[in-house]
Protein backbone atom coordinates (compact mmCIF):
# COMPACT_ATOMS: atom_id res chain seq x y z
CA UNK A 1 0.00 0.00 0.00
CA UNK A 2 0.92 3.27 -0.42
CA UNK A 3 2.70 4.69 2.08
CA UNK A 4 0.82 7.75 3.96
CA UNK A 5 2.37 10.90 5.46
CA UNK A 6 1.40 10.66 9.17
CA UNK A 7 4.43 13.29 10.05
CA UNK A 8 1.24 15.34 11.05
CA UNK A 9 -0.31 12.62 13.34
CA UNK A 10 0.43 12.32 17.33
CA UNK A 11 0.08 8.77 19.70
CA UNK A 12 -1.15 9.77 22.99
CA UNK A 13 -0.28 6.92 25.37
CA UNK A 14 -1.60 7.91 28.37
CA UNK A 15 1.16 5.94 31.26
CA UNK A 16 0.89 5.02 34.65
CA UNK A 17 3.41 2.29 35.49
CA UNK A 18 3.53 0.24 32.68
CA UNK A 19 7.22 -0.38 32.15
CA UNK A 20 7.14 -3.74 31.58
CA UNK A 21 5.00 -3.33 28.45
CA UNK A 22 5.21 0.25 27.46
CA UNK A 23 8.87 -0.82 25.27
CA UNK A 24 7.29 -3.09 23.27
CA UNK A 25 4.34 -1.37 22.93
CA UNK A 26 6.03 2.18 21.65
CA UNK A 27 8.64 0.02 19.87
CA UNK A 28 5.53 -1.41 17.69
CA UNK A 29 4.11 2.04 17.35
CA UNK A 30 7.35 3.72 16.09
CA UNK A 31 7.48 1.40 13.08
CA UNK A 32 4.28 3.13 11.98
CA UNK A 33 3.87 6.78 13.30
CA UNK A 34 6.90 9.00 14.03
CA UNK A 35 5.53 10.77 16.59
CA UNK A 36 4.83 9.47 19.72
CA UNK A 37 4.28 11.40 23.00
CA UNK A 38 4.29 9.25 26.29
CA UNK A 39 2.10 11.19 28.98
CA UNK A 40 3.42 9.78 32.49
CA UNK A 41 1.07 10.14 35.27
CA UNK A 42 3.65 9.75 37.73
CA UNK A 43 4.86 6.45 37.47
CA UNK A 44 6.94 5.17 40.43
CA UNK A 45 8.29 2.09 38.28
CA UNK A 46 10.46 4.09 35.63
CA UNK A 47 7.87 4.11 32.88
CA UNK A 48 9.29 7.63 32.09
CA UNK A 49 12.67 6.00 31.63
CA UNK A 50 11.93 3.36 29.26
CA UNK A 51 9.70 6.12 27.39
CA UNK A 52 12.75 8.32 27.13
CA UNK A 53 14.96 5.17 25.97
CA UNK A 54 12.65 5.24 22.67
CA UNK A 55 12.82 8.87 21.97
CA UNK A 56 9.09 9.79 22.09
CA UNK A 57 8.33 13.17 23.48
CA UNK A 58 7.89 13.02 27.53
CA UNK A 59 5.39 14.91 29.72
CA UNK A 60 5.89 13.54 33.39
CA UNK A 61 3.11 14.30 35.68
CA UNK A 62 4.82 15.01 39.09
CA UNK A 63 2.04 12.75 40.79
CA UNK A 64 -0.70 10.41 39.44
CA UNK A 65 -3.70 12.57 38.71
CA UNK A 66 -5.65 9.62 36.77
CA UNK A 67 -6.15 8.94 33.14
CA UNK A 68 -8.42 11.39 32.30
CA UNK A 69 -6.09 13.92 33.39
CA UNK A 70 -3.12 12.30 31.57
CA UNK A 71 -5.14 12.58 27.82
CA UNK A 72 -5.97 16.50 29.22
CA UNK A 73 -2.10 16.66 29.37
CA UNK A 74 -1.21 15.24 26.02
CA UNK A 75 -4.63 16.88 23.92
CA UNK A 76 -2.85 20.20 25.42
CA UNK A 77 0.27 19.50 24.06
CA UNK A 78 -1.39 18.67 20.74
CA UNK A 79 -2.79 21.94 20.54
CA UNK A 80 0.50 23.38 21.03
CA UNK A 81 1.80 22.16 17.80
CA UNK A 82 1.13 23.78 15.07
CA UNK A 83 1.73 20.70 12.74
CA UNK A 84 -0.28 18.52 14.79
CA UNK A 85 -3.52 17.40 12.44
CA UNK A 86 -4.27 14.23 14.31
CA UNK A 87 -4.12 12.65 17.91
CA UNK A 88 -4.53 9.14 18.31
CA UNK A 89 -5.31 7.56 21.75
CA UNK A 90 -3.33 4.62 22.35
CA UNK A 91 -3.20 2.66 25.45
CA UNK A 92 0.11 1.22 27.11
CA UNK A 93 -0.32 -1.96 28.60
CA UNK A 94 -0.36 -3.54 24.45
CA UNK A 95 -4.17 -4.33 24.32
CA UNK A 96 -4.27 -2.54 21.37
CA UNK A 97 -2.81 -3.00 17.58
CA UNK A 98 -1.08 -0.20 15.50
CA UNK A 99 -2.57 -1.52 12.53
CA UNK A 100 -6.33 -0.83 14.16
CA UNK A 101 -4.72 2.61 15.05
CA UNK A 102 -3.38 3.00 11.45
CA UNK A 103 -6.63 2.03 9.96
CA UNK A 104 -8.50 4.63 11.93
CA UNK A 105 -6.57 7.24 11.27
CA UNK A 106 -6.44 6.34 7.54
CA UNK A 107 -10.49 6.19 8.04
CA UNK A 108 -10.36 9.89 9.39
CA UNK A 109 -8.31 11.49 6.86
CA UNK A 110 -10.29 9.36 4.34
CA UNK A 111 -13.57 10.29 5.33
CA UNK A 112 -12.83 13.94 7.10
CA UNK A 113 -14.56 12.95 10.10
CA UNK A 114 -13.85 14.33 13.24
CA UNK A 115 -13.45 11.34 15.42
CA UNK A 116 -12.95 7.91 15.22
CA UNK A 117 -13.36 5.49 17.82
CA UNK A 118 -12.83 1.88 18.54
CA UNK A 119 -15.08 -0.54 18.87
CA UNK A 120 -14.35 -4.05 20.05
CA UNK A 121 -18.08 -5.07 19.47
CA UNK A 122 -17.39 -4.96 15.78
CA UNK A 123 -14.03 -6.36 15.75
CA UNK A 124 -12.88 -9.23 17.91
CA UNK A 125 -12.24 -9.16 21.79
CA UNK A 126 -9.60 -11.52 22.47
CA UNK A 127 -10.43 -13.26 25.72
CA UNK A 128 -12.91 -11.11 27.20
CA UNK A 129 -13.95 -12.74 30.84
CA UNK A 130 -17.61 -12.89 31.04
CA UNK A 131 -18.36 -10.24 33.75
CA UNK A 132 -16.18 -7.87 31.83
CA UNK A 133 -18.79 -8.38 28.88
CA UNK A 134 -21.74 -7.44 31.30
CA UNK A 135 -20.18 -4.69 32.95
CA UNK A 136 -19.49 -2.84 29.64
CA UNK A 137 -23.04 -3.96 28.14
CA UNK A 138 -24.01 -1.90 30.84
CA UNK A 139 -21.68 0.75 30.61
CA UNK A 140 -22.59 1.07 26.90
CA UNK A 141 -26.54 1.23 27.20
CA UNK A 142 -25.59 4.15 29.51
CA UNK A 143 -23.22 5.76 27.37
CA UNK A 144 -26.05 6.03 24.72
CA UNK A 145 -28.61 7.15 27.02
CA UNK A 146 -26.42 9.59 28.15
CA UNK A 147 -24.81 11.04 25.09
CA UNK A 148 -27.33 10.15 22.56
CA UNK A 149 -25.03 8.92 20.62
CA UNK A 150 -25.53 5.74 18.73
CA UNK A 151 -22.35 3.87 19.89
CA UNK A 152 -22.07 -0.64 19.91
CA UNK A 153 -18.85 0.08 22.24
CA UNK A 154 -18.08 2.87 24.63
CA UNK A 155 -14.61 3.17 27.23
CA UNK A 156 -12.45 1.80 25.06
CA UNK A 157 -8.81 4.11 24.94
CA UNK A 158 -8.38 3.32 21.01
CA UNK A 159 -9.61 6.71 19.28
CA UNK A 160 -8.65 9.48 16.62
CA UNK A 161 -9.35 12.72 16.93
CA UNK A 162 -8.70 15.50 13.96
CA UNK A 163 -7.74 19.09 14.95
CA UNK A 164 -11.39 20.22 15.31
CA UNK A 165 -12.04 17.98 17.95
CA UNK A 166 -8.99 17.68 20.21
CA UNK A 167 -9.90 21.73 20.01
CA UNK A 168 -13.06 21.38 21.29
CA UNK A 169 -12.48 18.56 23.77
CA UNK A 170 -11.87 19.79 27.37
CA UNK A 171 -12.10 17.26 29.27
CA UNK A 172 -12.62 17.47 33.28
CA UNK A 173 -12.87 14.20 34.29
CA UNK A 174 -9.63 13.13 35.62
CA UNK A 175 -9.87 9.71 36.04
CA UNK A 176 -11.66 6.85 33.89
CA UNK A 177 -15.23 8.65 33.62
CA UNK A 178 -13.66 10.85 30.82
CA UNK A 179 -14.65 8.09 28.66
CA UNK A 180 -18.13 8.89 28.86
CA UNK A 181 -17.52 12.84 28.80
CA UNK A 182 -15.75 12.59 25.64
CA UNK A 183 -18.72 10.53 24.53
CA UNK A 184 -21.18 13.37 25.40
CA UNK A 185 -18.71 16.37 24.40
CA UNK A 186 -18.93 15.03 20.92
CA UNK A 187 -22.11 15.05 21.29
CA UNK A 188 -22.81 18.71 22.57
CA UNK A 189 -19.87 19.75 20.30
CA UNK A 190 -21.66 18.64 17.14
CA UNK A 191 -18.45 16.37 16.10
CA UNK A 192 -19.07 14.20 13.17
CA UNK A 193 -17.64 10.86 14.58
CA UNK A 194 -18.02 7.03 13.68
CA UNK A 195 -16.48 3.93 14.80
CA UNK A 196 -14.30 1.55 13.58
CA UNK A 197 -13.97 -2.19 14.73
CA UNK A 198 -11.03 -3.19 16.36
CA UNK A 199 -9.61 -6.66 18.40
CA UNK A 200 -8.23 -6.03 21.65
CA UNK A 201 -5.79 -8.40 23.43
CA UNK A 202 -6.97 -8.88 27.00
CA UNK A 203 -3.26 -10.59 27.75
CA UNK A 204 -2.31 -11.52 31.57
CA UNK A 205 -0.80 -8.58 32.14
CA UNK A 206 -3.61 -6.44 30.50
CA UNK A 207 -5.87 -7.90 33.14
CA UNK A 208 -3.69 -7.44 35.86
CA UNK A 209 -3.21 -4.30 34.80
CA UNK A 210 -6.95 -3.68 34.01
CA UNK A 211 -9.64 -1.65 35.80
CA UNK A 212 -11.34 -3.67 39.06
CA UNK A 213 -14.99 -4.01 38.00
CA UNK A 214 -16.20 -2.15 40.87
CA UNK A 215 -14.58 1.00 39.68
CA UNK A 216 -18.12 1.26 37.75
CA UNK A 217 -19.24 2.78 40.54
CA UNK A 218 -16.31 5.62 40.72
CA UNK A 219 -17.04 6.24 37.37
CA UNK A 220 -20.83 6.43 38.06
CA UNK A 221 -20.01 8.78 41.34
CA UNK A 222 -17.74 11.10 39.47
CA UNK A 223 -19.88 11.90 36.62
CA UNK A 224 -23.01 12.72 39.23
CA UNK A 225 -20.78 14.31 41.20
CA UNK A 226 -19.41 16.68 37.80
CA UNK A 227 -23.48 17.35 37.34
CA UNK A 228 -24.03 18.64 40.48
CA UNK A 229 -20.38 21.00 40.03
CA UNK A 230 -21.05 22.33 37.01
CA UNK A 231 -22.16 25.93 37.39
CA UNK A 232 -25.31 25.16 34.72
CA UNK B 1 -43.23 16.74 63.54
CA UNK B 2 -41.88 20.08 63.97
CA UNK B 3 -38.10 18.43 64.10
CA UNK B 4 -38.38 16.08 61.02
CA UNK B 5 -39.56 19.13 58.61
CA UNK B 6 -36.74 21.28 60.12
CA UNK B 7 -34.08 18.41 60.26
CA UNK B 8 -34.87 17.30 56.42
CA UNK B 9 -35.37 21.05 55.15
CA UNK B 10 -31.65 21.92 56.95
CA UNK B 11 -30.21 18.73 55.31
CA UNK B 12 -31.57 19.41 51.80
CA UNK B 13 -30.75 23.35 51.94
CA UNK B 14 -27.64 22.82 53.33
CA UNK B 15 -26.34 19.75 51.20
CA UNK B 16 -27.50 22.41 47.85
CA UNK B 17 -25.83 25.42 49.54
CA UNK B 18 -22.36 23.48 49.50
CA UNK B 19 -22.56 21.63 46.46
CA UNK B 20 -23.45 24.88 44.28
CA UNK B 21 -22.70 27.70 45.88
CA UNK B 22 -20.10 29.60 44.16
CA UNK B 23 -19.49 32.52 46.62
CA UNK B 24 -16.62 31.74 48.99
CA UNK B 25 -16.79 34.85 51.01
CA UNK B 26 -20.56 33.78 51.38
CA UNK B 27 -19.89 30.31 52.56
CA UNK B 28 -16.75 30.66 54.38
CA UNK B 29 -18.83 33.15 56.58
CA UNK B 30 -21.58 31.45 56.47
CA UNK B 31 -19.67 28.01 58.01
CA UNK B 32 -18.06 30.42 60.71
CA UNK B 33 -21.42 31.82 61.88
CA UNK B 34 -22.75 28.36 62.20
CA UNK B 35 -19.63 27.19 63.91
CA UNK B 36 -19.60 30.09 66.21
CA UNK B 37 -23.79 29.11 66.69
CA UNK B 38 -22.84 26.10 67.77
CA UNK B 39 -20.11 26.65 70.31
CA UNK B 40 -22.48 29.02 72.05
CA UNK B 41 -25.53 26.62 72.00
CA UNK B 42 -23.17 23.95 73.09
CA UNK B 43 -21.89 26.15 76.19
CA UNK B 44 -25.40 27.12 76.89
CA UNK B 45 -26.19 23.45 76.80
CA UNK B 46 -23.62 22.02 79.27
CA UNK B 47 -24.49 25.39 82.04
CA UNK B 48 -27.86 24.64 81.86
CA UNK B 49 -28.76 21.09 80.55
CA UNK B 50 -32.26 21.50 81.73
CA UNK B 51 -32.72 23.99 79.00
CA UNK B 52 -32.00 21.45 76.24
CA UNK B 53 -34.99 19.04 76.92
CA UNK B 54 -37.01 22.45 77.17
CA UNK B 55 -35.66 23.20 73.28
CA UNK B 56 -35.87 19.49 72.39
CA UNK B 57 -40.11 19.49 73.51
CA UNK B 58 -40.65 22.76 71.67
CA UNK B 59 -39.93 21.04 68.50
CA UNK B 60 -41.64 17.97 69.29
CA UNK B 61 -38.89 15.92 70.35
CA UNK B 62 -39.28 14.30 73.62
CA UNK B 63 -35.09 14.07 75.11
CA UNK B 64 -32.70 16.70 75.08
CA UNK B 65 -30.19 14.07 73.96
CA UNK B 66 -32.07 12.89 71.12
CA UNK B 67 -32.01 16.76 69.94
CA UNK B 68 -28.05 16.69 70.19
CA UNK B 69 -27.61 13.65 68.43
CA UNK B 70 -30.22 15.38 65.80
CA UNK B 71 -27.68 18.48 65.57
CA UNK B 72 -24.72 16.40 65.29
CA UNK B 73 -25.65 14.63 62.24
CA UNK B 74 -26.44 17.61 60.82
CA UNK B 75 -23.07 19.31 61.77
CA UNK B 76 -21.17 16.06 60.86
CA UNK B 77 -23.03 15.90 57.40
CA UNK B 78 -22.17 19.31 56.07
CA UNK B 79 -19.00 19.00 57.41
CA UNK B 80 -18.22 15.96 55.81
CA UNK B 81 -19.63 17.73 52.40
CA UNK B 82 -17.75 20.73 52.78
CA UNK B 83 -14.55 18.98 53.07
CA UNK B 84 -15.00 16.79 50.28
CA UNK B 85 -15.73 19.77 48.16
CA UNK B 86 -12.70 21.76 49.21
CA UNK B 87 -10.73 18.29 47.93
CA UNK B 88 -12.10 18.61 44.92
CA UNK B 89 -11.07 22.29 44.32
CA UNK B 90 -7.71 21.42 45.55
CA UNK B 91 -6.98 18.53 43.32
CA UNK B 92 -8.48 20.44 40.44
CA UNK B 93 -6.01 23.60 41.22
CA UNK B 94 -3.43 20.61 41.97
CA UNK B 95 -3.92 18.90 38.55
CA UNK B 96 -3.58 22.66 36.75
CA UNK B 97 -0.35 23.02 38.39
CA UNK B 98 0.31 19.37 37.39
CA UNK B 99 0.05 19.88 33.94
CA UNK B 100 1.47 22.99 33.78
CA UNK B 101 4.63 21.60 34.95
CA UNK B 102 4.80 18.25 32.64
CA UNK B 103 4.11 20.98 29.73
CA UNK B 104 6.73 23.40 30.50
CA UNK B 105 9.18 20.23 31.45
CA UNK B 106 8.54 18.39 27.95
CA UNK B 107 11.48 15.49 28.12
CA UNK B 108 12.23 13.99 25.11
CA UNK B 109 13.96 11.07 25.13
CA UNK B 110 17.11 10.48 22.72
CA UNK B 111 16.61 7.45 20.70
CA UNK B 112 19.18 4.94 21.22
CA UNK B 113 20.76 3.59 17.60
CA UNK B 114 17.95 1.56 15.57
CA UNK B 115 18.59 -2.47 16.56
CA UNK B 116 18.84 -4.40 13.11
CA UNK B 117 14.98 -5.41 13.66
CA UNK B 118 14.00 -1.86 12.98
CA UNK B 119 14.16 -1.27 9.18
CA UNK B 120 11.67 -4.53 8.98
Amino acid sequence: MEPRDLSDVWVLVPVFNEAPALGGVLHDLLQVFPNVVCVDDGSSDGSDLVARAHGVAVLRHAINLGQGAALRTGLEFARSEPDASYVVTFDADGQHSVADALAMVEVAMAEDVDVVLGSRTQGRAVDQPRTKALLLKAGLRYARWSSGLELTDTHNGLRVLNRRAFEALELRQRRMAHASELERLIASNKLTWREHPISVTYSEYSMSKGQSNLNAFNVLFDLFAARLDSPS
Amino acid sequence: MIIKVVLVVGAVVGAVWLLRGSRHAGRLAFTRVCSLAFAAAWIVAVLFPGLVTTAANLVGVGRGTDLVIYALVLVVLFSGLSQYRRTRELESQLAELTRALALANRQDGRRREPVEADHV
